[in-house]
């Protein structure tokens, strides 16, 4: 297995306040990842700095072979970044918003591609229509092709359910099942439970800025996902820690 | 497909987005365009002036409403940037961060221009004289280019306080002084017929400002967007 993000020592503070405590994690080619952690643990802040988006104050970052901030440029053509707001433009239609993402990342004669990731994300019919008049699920699903226009080899989502409802989150849910299946590595933050259970293949608790355990799907107890997780939050608020490697 | 990302290529693109999304939305240039027949109105009723004194004017007047409204423009162009989170969009974009700047410049600038070639003849006839020259025109481009290379650096910079709004013409205008005492003049020598070389101190200020904003704008705005 080829490691394609590794992540050492990591510090990220805001003013006095140190949100990533020195932080470690690693994540293989292909794995689907999801990073559990209530609100305020540090899942946003370690998605923007591994997409280049937030500068480390300390640690080692590697992506796809390349460090970061020193060469935040080739990390970031190998990303794929969805955040829970869809970083489209309203007042283009959702053909415009792909191609100027396209030119963005250099691409050239990608109309077909873009009916391609049109097709994938279902929304090829709705092409010519203002991303202003889509509904949050298709925004966000717009936003997931946003993200792949570039055949990136890490897809890193940032709690993508977020605002959908049922319908939209189980479309949401089926897209992403049909990307990982392409080999593509995602890492995703949530703290819908029942929800990533049944897509990541192992799950990392993210508690006060810092990884305290990862577990394989396969490995998971009986119980589940969110006993699991709060047997880990548990422990640690009991003054132990559990640092089980992945 | 060829995944290499050059330079102009990301610039002109946000450009071309800018543009359209623009040409859709009509928000930008109508609030600027808007704004500044307002403040023409109300100097035009509020001095009400003779004609001789409203010629000595005019140069400032319609300075201070291009700065006025532009100011507007540079807020909102990146304030539609920021609130759907598209900054980050562009951000992420595996290209020299200085291409989006300049890109957001340009776009900017156009609408500029665009609501200044709309004012100048609603001004000629409002005050009943012709203030279209192409000497003026070069000095409105030459102006409005030193505004908008730090206008834009200063709206990415505002744009992530909660009080952008506000924030915005308390760092912007106290910078441009020198690119507005200029433009003024030069605007005002032009409008009374001096000779193009007794103003040529204020052309070659002009460019000299415009050098060294747009300058100082390529060094910075990496730094500035950065987290």
């Amino acid at each position: 297995m080829i490691t394609i993000i590794e992540v050492r020592n990591l510090i990220k503070r805001f003013g006095h306040k140190q949100v990533l405590r020195k932080l470690n994690f690693s994540v293989q080619q292909g794995e689907f990842v999801a990073l559990l952690g209530s609100n305020g643990a540090g899942k946003t802040t370690l998605l923007r700095t591994l997409s280049s988006l937030s500068k480390p104050n300390y640690g080692e970052i590697q992506i796809a072979g390349y460090y970061l901030p020193g060469q935040s440029a080739q990390v970031r053509k190998k990303l794929g970044v969805v955040s829970h707001l869809p970083l489209l433009y309203g007042d283009l239609n959702a053909e415009e918003n792909l191609k100027f993402y396209g030119r963005l990342y250099g691409l050239s004669d990608f109309q077909n591609h873009i009916e391609e990731i049109l097709q994938l994300v279902g929304l090829l019919k709705r092409k010519k229509d203002l991303v202003r008049t889509f509904s949050r699920g298709m925004q966000q699903r717009l936003a997931i092709g946003r993200a792949i226009i570039h055949d990136p080899e890490v897809l890193l989502l940032d709690e993508p359910h977020t605002g959908l409802d049922q319908d939209a989150a189980n479309m949401l849910d089926t897209l992403l099942q049909e990307i990982a299946s392409r080999g593509r590595t995602v890492v995703m933050t949530s703290h819908d439970f029942p929800r990533v259970a049944n897509l990541a293949t192992r799950f990392d608790v993210l508690y006060k800025g810092i990884i305290h355990s990862s577990k394989f799907a396969k490995d998971l107890p009986q119980h589940g996902l969110l006993a699991y997780y709060q047997s880990i939050v548990d422990e640690i608020d009991a003054g132990g820690e559990n640092q089980d490697a992945a | 497909m060829q995944p290499k990302t050059s330079f102009f290529k990301a610039m002109f693109a946000v450009v071309w987005k800018d543009l359209i999304a623009e040409l859709r939305g009509k928000e930008l240039i109508s609030a600027m365009l808007v704004f500044a027949l307002l403040v023409i109105f109300i100097f035009n009723f509020a001095l009400e002036l003779d004609p001789k004194t409203r010629s000595a004017l005019t140069a400032g007047i319609l300075w201070v409403t291009i700065i006025f409204a532009g100011n507007l423009g540079l807020n909102r162009s990146m304030a539609v940037e920021k609130d759907r989170g598209c900054l980050d969009g562009l951000l992420l974009a595996p290209v020299d961060r200085t291409a989006i700047y300049f890109g957001k410049s340009i776009a900017n600038w156009i609408f500029m221009l665009i609501v200044a070639m709309i004012v100048l003849p609603i001004y000629s006839i409002l005050y009943n004289t012709n203030i279209i020259s192409p000497a003026l025109l070069l000095v409105i481009l030459l102006g409005s280019e030193g505004y908008v290379a730090i206008g834009t650096l200063l709206a990415s910079m505002a744009v992530q306080a909660r009080t952008r709004d506000i924030l915005l013409p308390i760092l912007l205008f106290p910078v441009i002084l020198p690119v507005l005492i200029a433009a003024v003049k030069a605007s005002a020598g032009i409008l009374s017929g001096f000779p193009f070389s007794d103003l040529q101190t204020w052309f070659n200020l002009l460019i000299v400002y415009d050098i060294i904003f747009t300058s100082v704008a390529f060094m910075v705005f990496d730094s500035v967007v950065e987290e």
